[in-house]
């Protein structure tokens, strides 16, 4: 067996940063897609015929195609197009949010839909107006029933992610595979950012169920 | 106070309310009865317009709700309503059920609408329960936190949809007795009952539906003691 952890050990800052470098970009982009997302479903379930077609037209163009096609069309796009030279973290932010939002809208469409409609009707005969009634009676209750999906979506994003290595954001997938090349050895530095991945998917996860127990307070 | 002229809704090729017209003056307390599927509830909606009327029109107050540039949503603030299945917002404590409306809607201060609930809980019985949240109370006392809640709003007319149905037999007294202590204090109220006794000793008019039709309407004693019409003399020997 030919392992030797000891040669990454000089790496192991260069690496570490990358957390930070994928984080940075991996919570803008859940905030993006989740704001985004909120907003298409809410035209979803609309009555706005126009908004609701564009909604279901944005999901069906960004579930349809893949991630990485997405991505690399907002990198090489950009610059050829709109004549604008985009950073890796910025386009990594619109693929990842762009994408991301087309999920989320399903999801909390699903939350919205699912919450008693005698929420919205007591909501209006209180003379609630509808954005109120959206925000601070239905919203919260969808939240909380599509907690462990958004969870989930958050999670794929958070995993996901390591594909903006190849538009050469310097991420922590990307690192490994720097360290990999020079140190002519890919399986430590690979094994080693595994590990930080999976570190962080399990804080992310407490976050979850954290909230969630909070969330439970009326129950 | 409340004037229905030429009420009808009709849902796919259904006809659910047929052409009804009524009066209902201040402070009146109305009991709306009839089998189930009459129309009854889906009339009561009709007046806060949670149903869109398909014909004729409905002034509260003198303001003619069905009329397209009609604020809604600012009409309601005047007109309370109690569900049948409670609808109380889960999320929030039973005192930030009875303050949200008050202090979003009607902008009154925080303090202001805490002490209003508080007075509005005492009423209902349930000064104690101001923290608790609404999954922790039982059927009754979800209804009278309901009832408290949309007299937060200081309504002038309450419609009640059913408001003891989905109570345990035990609890229906408790929702009575506070509606009751409310039909004595001048607010006018509709209300959907299959509680004849409330119909016949706190109302002061019944409204029979049909079959979507107004088919007898009359003083409660007049009515229960002889109705006038064949279909309301056939419902009350069943029921009574």
């Amino acid at each position: 067996m030919n392992l030797d952890f000891s040669q990454i050990v000089p790496y192991i800052p260069f690496m570490l940063e990358g957390i930070w470098v994928t984080l940075q970009f991996v919570i803008v982009a859940i905030i993006v897609g989740f704001v985004l997302g909120t907003v298409l479903a809410l035209f979803k379930i609309g009555s706005i015929k126009i908004l609701r077609r564009i909604a279901d037209v944005y999901t069906s163009i960004f579930r349809g195609t893949p991630l990485i096609l997405q991505l690399m069309i907002i990198y090489y796009a950009a610059p050829q197009l709109l004549d604008y030279d985009i950073s890796p973290f910025l386009a990594a932010i619109l693929g990842f949010g762009l994408n991301s939002a087309a999920y989320v809208s399903e999801i909390i469409r699903a939350g919205i839909q699912a919450v008693d409609r005698g929420q919205t009707e007591a909501a209006k005969a209180l003379g609630i107006p509808y954005r109120q009634m959206m925000i601070d009676i239905i919203l919260p209750q969808a939240l909380k029933n599509i907690l462990p999906a958004l969870m989930n979506e958050f999670i794929t994003l958070t995993k996901e992610s390591a594909i903006v290595s190849t538009i050469s954001y310097l991420d922590l997938m990307r690192r490994a595979q720097v360290v990999g090349a020079n140190l002519y050895r890919n399986f430590e530095p690979l094994l080693f950012v595994g590990l930080l991945y999976w570190s962080m998917i399990m804080v992310l996860s407490l976050i979850g169920k954290w909230i969630e127990r909070r969330l439970n307070v009326s129950d | 106070m409340i004037k229905v002229e030429h009420l009808s809704k009709t849902f796919g090729n259904n006809e659910v309310l047929k052409d009804i017209s009524i009066e209902i003056n201040k402070g009146e307390v109305v009991s709306i009865i009839g089998p189930s599927g009459s129309g009854k509830s889906t009339f009561l909606r009709c007046i806060n317009l949670l149903e869109q009327p398909s014909k004729g029109k409905i002034f509260v107050s003198g303001q003619d709700l069905t009329e397209s540039k009609t604020n809604v949503t600012k009409a309601r603030e005047k007109i309370g309503m109690v569900f049948q299945h409670f609808h109380l917002f889960p999320h929030l404590t039973v005192l930030e059920n009875l303050t949200y409306a008050p202090t979003k809607v009607k902008k009154m201060t925080r303090e202001e609408a805490e002490e209003k609930g508080r007075t509005l809980l005492a009423r209902v019985g349930l000064a104690e329960k101001e923290t608790a949240y609404p999954n922790s109370l039982s059927g009754g006392q979800k209804q009278r936190v309901a009832i408290a809640r949309a007299l937060a709003m200081e309504p002038e007319l309450m419609l009640f949809d059913e408001p003891t149905s989905a109570l345990d037999p035990e609890m229906v007294k408790e929702v009575l007795d506070v509606m009751k202590d409310l039909a004595h204090s001048g607010i006018t109220m509709l209300v959907v009952t299959h509680e004849m006794g409330f119909a016949r000793e706190v109302g002061d008019q019944v409204l029979f539906l049909d079959e979507g039709r107004l088919v007898e309407t009359g003083e409660p004693k007049a009515f229960f003691e002889n109705p006038q019409s064949e279909r309301a003399k056939d419902f009350l020997a069943k029921i009574l």
